[in-house]
């Protein structure tokens, strides 16, 4: 039994994913699942909040990074919000916040979709 | 501190890797270890272990993984064994970020978090067995660095 999950929903026309539980290399097919989801409905503006991600190895960040460029390369972006700071060291750790815009709040994401900077 | 080991085996599977946190996460707080090191150690011994299923034994879930956990007054380390084809240091690369999301690869992170996180990372290879030993040594506070 995983104990990680996705939950969808929308806000505006940005694709929210809401990551729940603990993201490792066993986990993260689901993760990149739920991504194929949203460009299989062509749906490329996708704000990942993590406020329940309680976990992230290296398998879930490869899961962002194999699919970022395809994303902008449609005009759209995968943007990462309301990370907890154990699970955000690991993102910084690697350098993500120089490629991918992560917030401290879903608001402030949804607001960097809305004024165009993905 | 006396010197004490905890030993723990898991199959080949990376179903098992939510047991193998709980394991590390389990004796690092027994040995006081901070929280920050706590989450550092569940994260590379991750890596380590998920290195193994997925290139050591190539996706085999038929193998073990052995882990044992040495916690000694001056030092915390993890132990992780395996028998199958052993990590070529010599080939080893840090990754570049941007190169990698160009090319659309997600790999290939787990060994430089390893090295990030811990103060002393040791590979080893002795007959058919290889090792890596995860070491985080307590500073004169007690606490990590």
């Amino acid at each position: 039994m995983s104990n990680f999950s996705v939950g969808f929903r929308s806000s505006g026309g940005v694709q929210v994913l809401d990551l729940q539980g603990e993201l490792d290399a066993h986990t993260a097919s689901e993760l990149e699942a739920a991504i194929q989801k949203c460009q299989a409905e062509q749906r490329y503006r996708i704000l990942i909040n993590g406020e329940n991600l309680q976990y992230i190895s290296s398998a879930g960040l490869g899961v962002f990074m194999a699919y970022i460029e395809e994303v902008r390369e449609e005009g759209g972006d995968i943007k990462i919000a309301a990370l907890q700071p154990k699970v955000y060291n690991v993102f910084d750790l690697l350098g993500f916040p120089m490629l991918f815009d992560i917030t401290e709040s879903e608001e402030a994401a949804l607001d960097k979709f809305e004024d165009g900077t993905e | 501190m006396a010197r004490s080991v905890h030993t723990f085996s898991i199959p080949s599977s990376t179903r098992y890797l939510e047991d193998v946190r709980r394991f590390v996460e389990t004796h690092a707080l027994e040995a006081d270890l901070p929280e920050d090191s706590v989450e550092k150690f569940k994260i590379a011994v991750d890596e380590a272990c998920t290195n193994v299923i997925e290139h050591a034994y190539g996706g085999d879930e038929h193998h073990r993984v052995d882990l044992a956990i040495i916690v000694e007054a001056d030092q915390f380390t993890v132990r992780i064994r395996d028998n199958g084809v052993p990590f070529d240091t010599s080939n080893y690369q840090e990754p570049n970020l941007l190169e990698l999301t160009k090319h659309r690869r997600g790999g290939g992170l787990g060994v430089h978090i390893m090295r990030r996180l811990m103060d002393h990372v040791e590979y080893r290879t002795r007959g058919s067995t290889n090792e890596v030993l995860l070491t985080m040594y307590r500073n004169a506070n007690g606490n990590e660095g």
